[in-house]
C-alpha cells in the first residue's frame, strides 16, 4: 500500500487527451464543460481499486442525471503488469458495463502531469476545471457502507457552487506501476 | 498480520522469509501471482490455481466475498496450524 499527500487542490487541472478502450479520444478541457468532473486513476489488478470500484460506479450512476462527467484512467505499465493491458481494460469495460470511459495512459504522461500516485486516486473538478477535491473515495476500502461518502460530499459541494468541507484526503491504494 | 498470527500459534515471527519478486523472470521462477503472497512451508494461504503468473498486486477474497489486499487472518492462522500439524 502507498499513501501520497494531496498537493494540488485549488490549482487548475492539467490538460488530458487520452483514448478509451474503443479508441475514442477524450479531452479535458472539452466543449460544454460539465458542472463537475471526476477523474479517477485506477487499474485492473489493485485490490484497493477493485474494492472501491463498485462504490465509484454507483456514484457515477447516481450523479449521471446532474451532468457530472466521470473519466477513469489506467496508467500502469502493461508490459510488466499484463493485467493492465489495453485488451484487459477493454474486456473489463465490456463485461462489467462501465458507465464511464476507461482511458489508457500508455505513456504515463497524464499520471505524471496530474501527480497521480496510487490507485484509486480521485480528483473532483469544478466547472472551471479547478481541482476542488483530491484523495480517496471514502475512509475505508473494506467497508462498502462508507458509500464513497468523501467523493459524494465533494460533488454535492461543487454542484451547489461551494467548496468541499474536506478538500483533500490521503489517497490510499497500490502505487502506480511506473515504467 | 502474519507476524501476529504466527505469534498467536506459538511460532517465531523472526522465521519469516521475505522474498522480493521484481521481474517477470522472478515471477515465473517463484510461480508468483501477486504481492503479497504468503506461503507456509510452500503452501499458499489462499490457493488460486487458475490465477496467471506475473507481477501484480494480489487480490484476496474474504469469507464474506469482499476484496482485500490481505488474506483473512483466520485463514492464515488455519494454514499455520495445519502446517504445524503435519500439513493436513
Amino acid at each position: 500500500m502507498a499513501q501520497a499527500s494531496a498537493t494540488k487542490v485549488g490549482e487548475h487541472a492539467p490538460q488530458l487527451e487520452l483514448p478509451d478502450t474503443s479508441g475514442t479520444i477524450h479531452t479535458l478541457p472539452t466543449p460544454n464543460e460539465a458542472p463537475a468532473t471526476v477523474i479517477v486513476w485506477t487499474c485492473n489488478h489493485c485490490p484497493y481499486a477493485l474494492a472501491w470500484h463498485d462504490r465509484i460506479v454507483e456514484v457515477a450512476r447516481d450523479y449521471e442525471g446532474r451532468g457530472v462527467r466521470f473519466l477513469a484512467v489506467n496508467s500502469n505499465d502493461a508490459e510488466r503488469y499484463p493485467h493492465d493491458s489495453l485488451g484487459a481494460m477493454r474486456d473489463r469495460v465490456e463485461s462489467e458495463d462501465w458507465p464511464f470511459p476507461y482511458l489508457h495512459d500508455e505513456s504515463q504522461e497524464a499520471a505524471r502531469a496530474w501527480a497521480a500516485q496510487v490507485t484509486p486516486h480521485l480528483y473532483v473538478l469544478d466547472p472551471g476545471l479547478r481541482i476542488t477535491y483530491e484523495g480517496a473515495p471514502d475512509s475505508d476500502h473494506r467497508d462498502p457502507e462508507r458509500n464513497a461518502e468523501w467523493l459524494r460530499e465533494a460533488l454535492d459541494a461543487v454542484l451547489a457552487g461551494s467548496e468541499p468541507v474536506r478538500p483533500a484526503t490521503d489517497p490510499v491504494g497500490c502505487s502506480i506501476k511506473w515504467k | 498480520m502474519l507476524r501476529e498470527e504466527m505469534s498467536a500459534v506459538g511460532l517465531d515471527p523472526e522465521e519469516i522469509e521475505v522474498r522480493e519478486v521484481s521481474t517477470g523472470a522472478d515471477a515465473e521462477r517463484e510461480e508468483f501471482i501477486g504481492s503479497p503472497t504468503i506461503r507456509v512451508d510452500g503452501r499458499d494461504v489462499q490457493p488460486v490455481p487458475d490465477e496467471p503468473i506475473g507481477l501484480a498486486c494480489r487480490v484476496y477474497r474474504l469469507p464474506d466475498g469482499r476484496i482485500s489486499p490481505l488474506p483473512d487472518p483466520a485463514e492464515v492462522r488455519q494454514t499455520l496450524a495445519e502446517a504445524m500439524n503435519g500439513g493436513d
